[in-house]
């Protein structure tokens, strides 16, 4: 996290990052509620991701803050400036949206230029500003093309050189990526972060890909049905997640059967520490990263409850994900690929946990397999 | 502000073309079908044209020539009744009064629909259509006590816009709404409210520039519809050109005028389309 680092002006002058403040914001559309009463606060020049499966809200905070849409309750304060009736003109915030945004009639320079001349900024300013944030964004070759001439992941980025045109206090990024294939997505992601730690701006960014969020966030936000689950940086929200929804949500998690008491945890014969120590004595479900997993080829008598059958391996790249049948259920884990070609399927193979602290649930909830929801 | 090396990226191509010979073979048939179409559907509307021209240029005798039937249309003056140059006045102005109004009052409800109140489309389509089910002499009907109140104030016939707006209704509404649909309406508005436009300028700067072709082609629709219009001006005691040229036709022994007059309102359409739309399309983007 940045303290109140400094934007860059057209003119060179320096501008302080604001803060952004979000007051119990609710938004119902009929009887489903979208948000309800949503606390956020962005620090200055700060990232933040707002995960969150389809429907959690993560859009409609974004699009409230921009001014797209009113909120039913709640105050939004930009710099301390309360915004909340002030119409979407008016809020100084660039934002860059899921679909295609540019204006097809218009080139490339034009599209880059069109806030500016709305500001009545000179054309000679105007040019050389548009031309500076292509130039950003490494499209300043492309400026005389239309929309139509250049390709999904170069609208993209004009559409952030857009909109970080107008010097906006806050820039506002709405699933920009999600159109993109995998290699554009991964390049413009890092792009997006190097462009937002460079011009140092306040941003908010939507997305319902984890990886992609736990790879730019100063903090990730994980919103479920309308409220904030947790908040906090990447590492925090993948080693510490706050719930077991976070804990699913952000990566893989086993679920397996423990018993708590005095304040650790014990799976299947192996004692963990807890993520939160006040948890009651009694029988819980904890959720075990299929990293924490490892694995011997041959079992050993000490092996006890943690012996299975190699289901399956899948091949993720420079690592592979091991699916391990322990009769009463299954349970991932994630090896690297040259550990993982000496397991075929079929094979014996005896577990063990790494003692990394682990969340719990009540254990009424049934103890399924490892299941991914994002 | 450091620069960074394009990701190569290329505009997306297009897919892989079947062998040459295929296509080629392909492309023959079509054009052939294209000619055989364009041919018939030429002839179909031609001909009666043709013949018109041919009535209208026939002299006195039998096998003779004659212009007189075109020069009757200019030096025609009747008492009581405005010349022909008055009626093509108030007949453009009528058209571009009815274009003015239909796309102020059009294209910002469809637009405000389409991004506001989406439940609201179906009945704007269906009161949009209407006029295309109601037959004219209907709508005379029920307008006439309208239009005897207006006459009271002595209004010209360019109290027409108002009833010629509701017949281009269903006509400029399909062809707006075509446009409408192949565009973002959406993301395309949010985006220039974000960098600070207004409503007046999202319409003006973005939407319509983006709905060219389609608000062109409802101009079209409109104006060729005012242009043409006979039954409503003349059930309500108005001139306009149409109506005029009727006149000529009926106050002249000579047959031929008939035909020269409504080959002379044909023509004069079709010129002032083909300017219109040729003006409107000039300005292509690169």
């Amino acid at each position: 996290m940045t303290s109140s680092p400094v934007t860059r002006t057209q003119d060179g002058a320096a501008r302080t990052a604001v803060e952004v403040r979000m007051e119990r914001l609710s938004r119902h559309y009929g009887t489903v509620v979208a948000l309800d009463r949503l606390s956020l606060t962005l620090q200055p020049g700060e990232l933040v991701v707002l995960l969150g499966p389809s429907g959690c809200g993560k859009t409609t905070t974004l699009r409230l803050l921009a001014g797209l849409e009113d909120a039913d309750t709640g105050q939004i304060f930009v710099g301390g400036k309360d915004i909340t009736r002030l119409s979407a003109a008016k809020r100084d915030m660039g934002m860059v949206f899921q679909a295609y945004s540019l204006f097809p009639h218009m080139t490339v320079r034009q599209n880059v230029a069109f806030g500016l001349r709305l500001r009545r900024v000179s054309a000679a300013q105007r040019d050389k500003r548009a031309i500076e944030m292509l130039d950003l964004v490494g499209l300043a070759t492309q400026a005389d093309r239309y929309p139509h001439q250049i390709s999904g992941g170069q609208q993209q980025r004009v559409a952030l050189a857009r909109a970080l045109a107008i010097e906006p206090q806050v820039l506002l990024l709405d699933e920009p990526l999600s159109a993109l294939d995998a290699k554009v997505r991964a390049q413009l992601r890092d792009e997006i972060r190097r462009i937002q730690l460079e011009v140092g701006i306040t941003t908010l960014f939507v997305t319902h890909d984890q990886e992609e969020a736990l790879a730019i966030a100063d903090r990730v936000g994980v919103m479920r049905e309308g409220r904030l689950e947790q908040l906090a940086p990447p590492t925090e929200v993948y080693s510490r997640p706050a719930t077991s929804f976070v804990a699913e949500f952000v990566g893989l998690s086993n679920r397996l059967t423990g018993e708590v008491r005095g304040g650790e945890v014990t799976v299947r014969g192996r004692t963990l520490p807890l993520v939160e120590k006040d948890v009651p004595d009694g029988q819980v479900v904890a959720l075990v990263r299929p990293e924490a997993v490892t694995l011997a080829s041959h079992t050993t008598p000490e092996s006890g409850p943690l012996v299975g059958t190699v289901i399956a391996v899948t091949f993720l790249g420079a690592t592979s994900r091991v699916t391990i049948d322990l009769g009463d259920t299954t349970v991932l884990a994630q090896l690297s690929t040259s550990d993982a070609s000496e397991l075929p399927a079929g094979s014996r193979v005896a577990l063990a946990i790494r003692p990394d602290p682990v969340l719990v649930s009540a254990s009424s909830e049934p103890a399924v397999a490892a299941d991914e929801e994002a | 502000m450091a620069a960074v090396t394009s990701l190569g990226e290329t505009p997306i191509a297009a897919p892989a073309g079947r062998p040459r010979g295929m296509q080629a073979s392909r492309r023959r048939r079509l054009n052939l079908f294209r000619y055989v179409v364009f041919t018939v559907f030429g002839l179909f509307f031609l001909l009666p044209l043709l013949a018109m021209a041919r009535f209208s240029l026939e002299g006195a005798n039998l096998g003779t020539w004659s212009v007189t039937a075109w020069r009757q249309i200019a030096s025609y003056q009747n008492t009581g009744i405005p010349p022909l140059l008055s009626s093509i006045e108030i007949t453009l102005e009528l058209a571009v009064i009815t274009c003015a109004v239909m796309l102020v009052l059009l294209v910002p409800t469809m637009v405000w629909v389409r991004l506001r109140v989406q439940w609201l489309a179906r009945t704007i389509e269906f009161i949009c259509l209407l006029p295309l089910t109601i037959p004219a002499i209907v709508l005379v009907v029920g307008l006439g006590e309208i239009y005897n109140k207006i006459r009271h104030f002595s209004l010209s016939a360019l109290m027409l816009f108002w009833v010629y707006v509701i017949l281009a209704l269903p006509y400029a509404y399909r062809a707006l709404a075509a446009g409408l649909s192949a565009i973002d309406v959406t993301t395309l508005s949010e985006a220039a409210r974000s960098l600070g436009a207004s409503w007046f300028t999202v319409m003006v700067r973005v939407i319509a520039p983006n709905m060219r072709a389609a608000i062109l082609n409802a101009l079209l629709l409109t104006a060729a519809l005012v242009l043409g219009e006979f039954t409503i001006a003349y059930l309500l005691l108005y001139t306009n050109l149409q109506v005029e040229l009727y006149s000529i036709s009926r106050s002249t022994p000579n047959a031929g005028v008939l035909f020269s007059t409504s080959l002379a309102a044909l023509l004069f359409a079709f010129v002032l389309l083909m300017i219109l739309s040729f003006a409107g399309r000039r300005r292509g983007r690169g």
